[in-house]
């Protein structure tokens, strides 16, 4: 589990986060959401060590991030899997050698078992026989799906991906969504997903948090919100004709699932 | 804004000059990186450096035309231009150029494109990661580029004066040995040591702390180049006058 408590962060006089607070639960993929702007990527990129908040703080199963040395937090590092927006695949690197990385550089594995490793999770993700072939090689379906291999590689406990759907097509989109949530529920780890794809929050979003102008404005799960009368967040999700159907269609069933 | 960047730039090194996370992934990348600075260079540093000795040959020549001066003062200028001057220096910035725009381009490249924050969320220290290697090949190779510069530049000044009739193959011989002063080597291996330091971590700098897209990593590997230059020049000066004067 994480904690995210009372977190703020500015930008010169800019402030981005005012205060957030949530908790992101073991076994589920968490879901941020909100419009371009809205805080999203400092938020995750503050989870992440990346950028360091003025205020607040994060704790990771109770190991509160601020208050642990260099060691410590070189150990919870190691037990985080991420996937960029970008994938951040290492472009010197074949795919083997990209999944094999994080091994490299914090195991003491043989690499006959790194091997065997690298082609289990290539199995996971679907892509065996790619071992070889440079990112630069592969579609972005593919390289997105290579940077899941290369996060869940160590079997971390926490996983975060920053739009893991962004330029793919939605079939592939679809396949991405449920390989994250399949892998969350198979090795119990806490996922947080930045996104703003809907087609993602209606797939997997099993607990949603909707920031809004570096606040967080609501949060639920995908079936709360569309009963929800938060009407920035109805603004946000429903802006599309389609999605304004479907949630007539589900508010005159009564549930979504 | 100078002093900020300088600043940065020393708890740049601060970050760099830490043991190595795994000693086995430092060497792999320090071959590499062997070649990708070093050895991939030598073929455009001969070349430079043979038709150079060549050219400061002729120069030397067509200004010690007076019949009272020695033919054999040739060689010799021609030896100590090259080693004085030409190869420490100049191919070090001509190496600042193909090299530190390499370094800037790709650093930066990692940087925009997310690599280099993967690294860190992986508890990989980047810097150290990234950088020593280059910095450790550059410092234990150029010193070795600089020395095959100093031979061809010598050996094209000997190619070409036999050629062009502007100088004997005895004379010249005979100059390149003349008052031969073991020192000159080593002050300008020490300065090869210095210019090697800055060509691996000036651009480094640059590239590591670039923001924004393609243009901006663009800029990066030009102001990587400049800067790297203007140091080089300022400290061929001061190690010139420390060692020399």
């Amino acid at each position: 589990m994480i904690e995210v408590k009372n977190l703020y962060k500015s930008f010169g006089n800019k402030q981005v986060l005012k205060g957030i607070s949530a908790v992101f639960e073991t076994g589920k993929t968490n879901m941020i959401i909100g419009q371009s702007g809205a805080g999203k990527t400092v938020f995750l990129k503050s989870m992440l060590g990346l950028i360091k908040p003025d205020d607040g703080y994060i704790s990771f199963d109770g190991r509160i991030w601020e208050q642990l040395s260099l060691k410590e937090q070189r150990q919870i590092r190691k037990e985080v899997g991420v996937v960029f927006q970008g994938n951040a695949l290492f472009d010197s690197m074949t795919i083997e050698e990209n999944i094999k990385f994080p091994m490299r550089m914090f195991t003491t594995m043989t690499p006959a078992e790194k091997k065997d490793r690298v082609n289990e999770v290539l199995e996971q993700v679907n892509l065996e026989g790619i071992n070889d072939k440079y990112p630069a090689e592969i579609s972005g379906g593919q390289q997105k799906r290579v940077a899941i291999a290369r996060a869940i590689v160590l079997y971390p406990k926490y996983l975060f991906c920053d739009e893991p759907n962004s330029g793919l097509d939605p079939k592939t989109a679809i396949l991405i969504d449920n390989l994250i949530h399949d892998l969350t529920v198979r090795y119990n780890t806490t996922t947080v997903i930045n996104t703003h794809d809907m087609n993602s929050i209606m797939e997997i979003g099993e607990k949603i948090i909707f920031l809004k102008n570096g606040h967080k404005q609501w949060e639920g799960d995908k079936s709360d919100i569309f009963f929800t009368d938060n009407k920035d967040l109805n603004d946000f999700v429903f802006s599309s004709f389609l999605f304004k159907r479907v949630k007539e269609l589900v508010q005159k069933e009564g549930y979504f699932g | 804004m100078y002093l900020e960047s300088i600043g940065k730039y020393a708890l740049m090194l601060k970050q760099v000059f830490k043991k190595p996370q795994k000693p086995k992934v430092f060497w792999e990348n320090y071959f590499k990186e062997v070649e990708d600075l070093g050895i991939k260079s030598i073929g455009l540093v001969s070349f430079i450096s043979f038709f150079i000795g060549g050219v400061v040959t002729i120069q030397t020549a067509r200004n010690l035309d007076n019949p009272l001066i020695d033919k054999m003062y040739i060689g010799y200028a021609t030896l100590k231009s090259i080693i004085l001057e030409f190869s420490p220096t100049f191919i070090s910035i001509i190496l600042a150029g193909i090299v530190g725009s390499y370094i800037a381009s790709t650093i930066g490249t990692m940087r925009i494109t997310e690599q280099i924050d993967a690294l860190d969320v992986m508890g990989v220290n980047s810097l150290n990661y990234l950088v020593l290697p280059k910095v450790v090949a550059a410092v234990s190779f150029y010193p070795f580029l600089i020395v095959i510069s100093m031979f061809l530049g010598v050996f094209g000044g000997w190619v070409v004066g036999n050629m062009t009739g502007m100088v004997l193959s005895n004379d010249y011989l005979t100059g390149i040995r003349y008052t031969f002063d073991s020192f000159d080597i080593t002050y300008a291996l020490i300065k090869t040591l210095v210019f090697a330091f800055f060509i691996a971590t000036i651009p480094s700098y640059f590239g590591y702390y670039v923001k924004g897209g393609s243009l901006e990593v663009g800029r990066a590997a030009t102001q990587a180049v400049i800067w790297t230059s203007v140091n080089i020049i300022i400290f061929n000066y001061i190690l010139t006058q420390l060692l020399l004067s």
